[in-house]
């Protein structure tokens, strides 16, 4: 960015510094012998335009809104629009999460996303045996379409936008937010939302897996399909490195192994005959916003550059659209502490800037009591605020990329955008990211980044303040939320209910068309679609699914 | 004591949280404990099945979905049910405080919350196991 000559002088300059302050530095050391980001990456005393020189403005940087949009996915960013305050929440029935929904809206909550419980998750019924105890627990528990009734009920679907954290069963959730705006008279082509659908990093991370790799693939790619003709507003995976960053993953780790999981969807769709730039536009992303804000906004430039370059160089993409990288950012849960929770409320407000000034497209803030329980309504409001204090006050949403030039995030941003395009390479030689997972090569990187994170903060190279610096005697918290336990009998009875109540023999009519399909090539979003019209469970429509895919077997390593 | 520690380290219930039991299991085997890990999805059933055969020390479980005053109280009467009356329990995961007394007065010897160090955890096993 500077011309030789200029450069040949900072760089002088540069070194003279260095070794002038080597020098004092025998007299004064500082305060440390080395410096780490939040990844444990060395960081120097000082970056300057020489740490550029590889750079170039208009390939590396450009203008926001267009290629390799480094500068953010859209040419106004908050200036035009504010990010969407999209908190997730959903706990017991559908009737509970109904009205803390309706309260989140009224609180100016922007978009809806949706937690659902565990058994929904992995495609069981609330009363499965596998179900005892965890109903409703850490969602919303939703058995059929008589339930996601009852959740959307008073909330125009052509009015909001919503997301749903589900995964192996996203096909069978989706039919049912489309059947409910049926019902509503809302045509499935006015649906907005997401589904997470990604199911590579269920098998890295998250844990909510159901079937084999293969018909998993099936599954996202007939979804991909099926949208891009009847619901072309929905956003058809999120595809999702917030889990891999919880699990233990370094900032490029996180960056290489989602965009890795990325190029696997892209190449499964093609490979299935779909036109690159027919469904990429609708792939969206999830990233993690942990603590240490510098670095965690160089992530994020950096992803949108590599998606952007993959997309164009790997892929072909034509649409603009298709190499765009718009993406979702969630606070760091595991950054979270238990002790001294309030502390929590500032270590949220830091991730919250650092995802705004990475150009995030949606934003959940976690609640303080994060590390304790599912949060209160209160402590859910306060992180909901601490959104809107970045988003009207701070001042940061007034320019596109504020952060853009700084030698050092310039600097991290290459860092960051480099290591991970190794990780990419690695899993290309490897055999693509299923059988990276599949032989336990990215658990396994994982695992040890989150084993030294663990011994740096034993040994207190690490400060995690309350935790293992300026602790306090504190009494337990009180007031933290409870899910009434009698949440599952609830369940078990309005599906009795319902089992008693519909007509049966359309049901099994309907489930064996569905069986037949999974045997053959079709796509099966038809057939989920028309099995949840009449009432079929989730547990029944995952159980024939299981039936003809069988279960994915975890390759547990330590 | 003439032979290692033995360790199951379990995941109950269906929370795919397993940073914290993974983390636990490499602690303890650094300590020099011998360490079996189940993996995800285990069913209180399951966890006392592979505690008997393994003819483990202790059973060490991770759970962070909300389902522990359910779960753990079940591998307990289970161990008992097969006459095992001599392995320690404890459980680990975001169980709040105020559930601890009813895990304990069940058989649950000691429950780590977020943010114990592995030290305690592996200092705690070492004093308590019966043997």
């Amino acid at each position: 960015m500077f011309d030789k000559e200029k450069m040949t002088q900072i760089k002088e300059g540069a070194q003279a510094f260095e070794a002038k302050t080597q020098k004092s530095l025998e007299k004064r050391p500082e305060r440390q012998e080395k410096f780490y980001t939040g990844s444990g990456d060395e960081v120097k005393r000082l970056y300057t335009p020489g740490d550029l020189e590889e750079i170039d403005y208009n390939a590396d940087l450009g203008l926001p809104g267009q290629y390799p949009y480094t500068r953010g996915a859209q040419p106004t960013m908050y200036r035009g629009r504010l990010w969407t305050m999209r908190m997730y929440a959903g706990f017991a029935t559908a009737e509970e999460s109904n009205k803390r929904y309706k309260y989140l809206i009224e609180q100016g909550s922007m978009g809806l996303s949706v937690a659902f419980d565990l058994p929904t998750q992995i495609g069981y019924d609330s009363d499965h045996s596998l179900s005892e105890g965890e109903v409703g627990k850490v969602g919303v528990a939703i058995d059929s379409l008589a339930d996601m009734e009852i959740l959307f009920d008073g909330i125009p679907l052509d009015k909001v936008s919503t997301s749903m954290t589900i995964n192996a069963p996203a096909s069978v959730l989706l039919a049912m937010y489309i059947a409910v705006g049926e019902k509503q008279g809302v045509s499935a082509d006015k649906l907005r939302g997401t589904i997470q659908n990604d199911i590579l990093k269920e098998y890295i991370a998250r844990g909510t897996y159901i079937f084999p790799t293969e018909p998993s693939m099936r599954l996202i790619t007939n979804i991909f399909e099926y949208c891009s003709k009847e619901v072309p507003k929905w956003n058809t995976i999120s595809i999702s490195g917030y889990h891999i960053r919880e699990a233990g993953s370094t900032a490029a780790q996180e960056v290489g192994f989602t965009l890795a999981d990325g190029i696997a969807y892209v190449d499964a769709a093609i490979k299935a005959g779909l036109d690159v730039d027919s469904f990429a536009p609708r792939l969206s992303f999830f990233f993690n916003a942990h603590n240490d804000l510098l670095e965690e906004v160089a992530k994020f430039r950096a992803a949108r550059r590599l998606w952007a370059k993959i997309m164009k160089e790997r892929f072909g993409a034509k649409d603009p659209r298709s190499m765009r990288l718009k993406f979702h950012t969630q606070t760091g849960g595991s950054t979270l502490t238990a002790q001294q929770p309030e502390n929590n409320i500032v270590r949220v407000a830091i991730q919250t800037l650092a995802a705004v000034l990475g150009g995030t497209q949606s934003l959940h803030t976690n609640s303080k009591d994060e590390a304790l329980a599912l949060p209160t309504e209160d402590s859910v409001r306060v992180a909901l605020r601490t959104q809107q204090v970045v988003a009207y006050e701070s001042g940061v949403t007034n320019t596109v990329d504020p952060l853009a030039g700084s030698y050092y995030i310039e600097a991290k941003t290459k860092e960051i955008e480099d290591r991970a395009m190794e990780y990419i390479k690695k899993i290309d030689e490897i055999g693509g990211a299923p059988r990276a997972i599949d032989m336990g090569y990215i658990q396994q990187e994982i695992m040890d980044a989150a084993y030294q994170y663990q011994k740096e903060v034993e040994s207190d190279e690490r400060i995690v303040v309350g935790m293992n610096k300026f602790q306090i005697e504190e009494e337990a918290p009180k007031g933290l939320l409870r899910v009434d336990p009698s949440v599952g009998e609830l369940q078990k009875n309005k599906l009795a209910k319902l089992r008693d109540e519909r007509d049966n023999e359309v049901v099994s009519e309907k489930l064996n068309a569905l069986r037949k399909a999974c045997e053959g090539n079709d796509n099966l979003m038809p057939f989920i679609l028309d099995a949840v019209r009449v009432y079929a469970t989730l547990g029944e429509i995952c159980g024939v699914m299981r039936e003809v895919f069988g279960e994915y077997q975890q390759s547990v390593n330590l | 004591m003439d032979r290692p520690i033995r360790v199951l380290v379990a995941k109950p219930g269906l929370d795919g949280h397993d940073r914290g039991a993974k983390v636990i299991a490499r602690a303890l085997r650094d300590a020099g404990m011998e360490v079996i890990y189940t993996g995800l999805r285990q069913t209180p059933e399951q966890i006392v099945s592979a505690a008997v055969q393994e003819d483990v020390d202790v059973v060490a479980m991770s759970i962070l979905s909300g389902a522990h005053n359910t779960l753990l109280p079940k591998v307990v009467d289970l161990l008992k049910a097969e006459g095992v009356d001599d392995m320690l329990v404890v459980g680990g995961g975001v169980i709040p405080d105020e559930d601890i007394p009813f895990l304990k007065e069940k058989g649950v010897a000691e429950v780590f919350t977020p943010g114990t160090p592995t030290q305690v955890t592996i200092d705690y096993i070492k004093e308590n196991i019966m043997k």
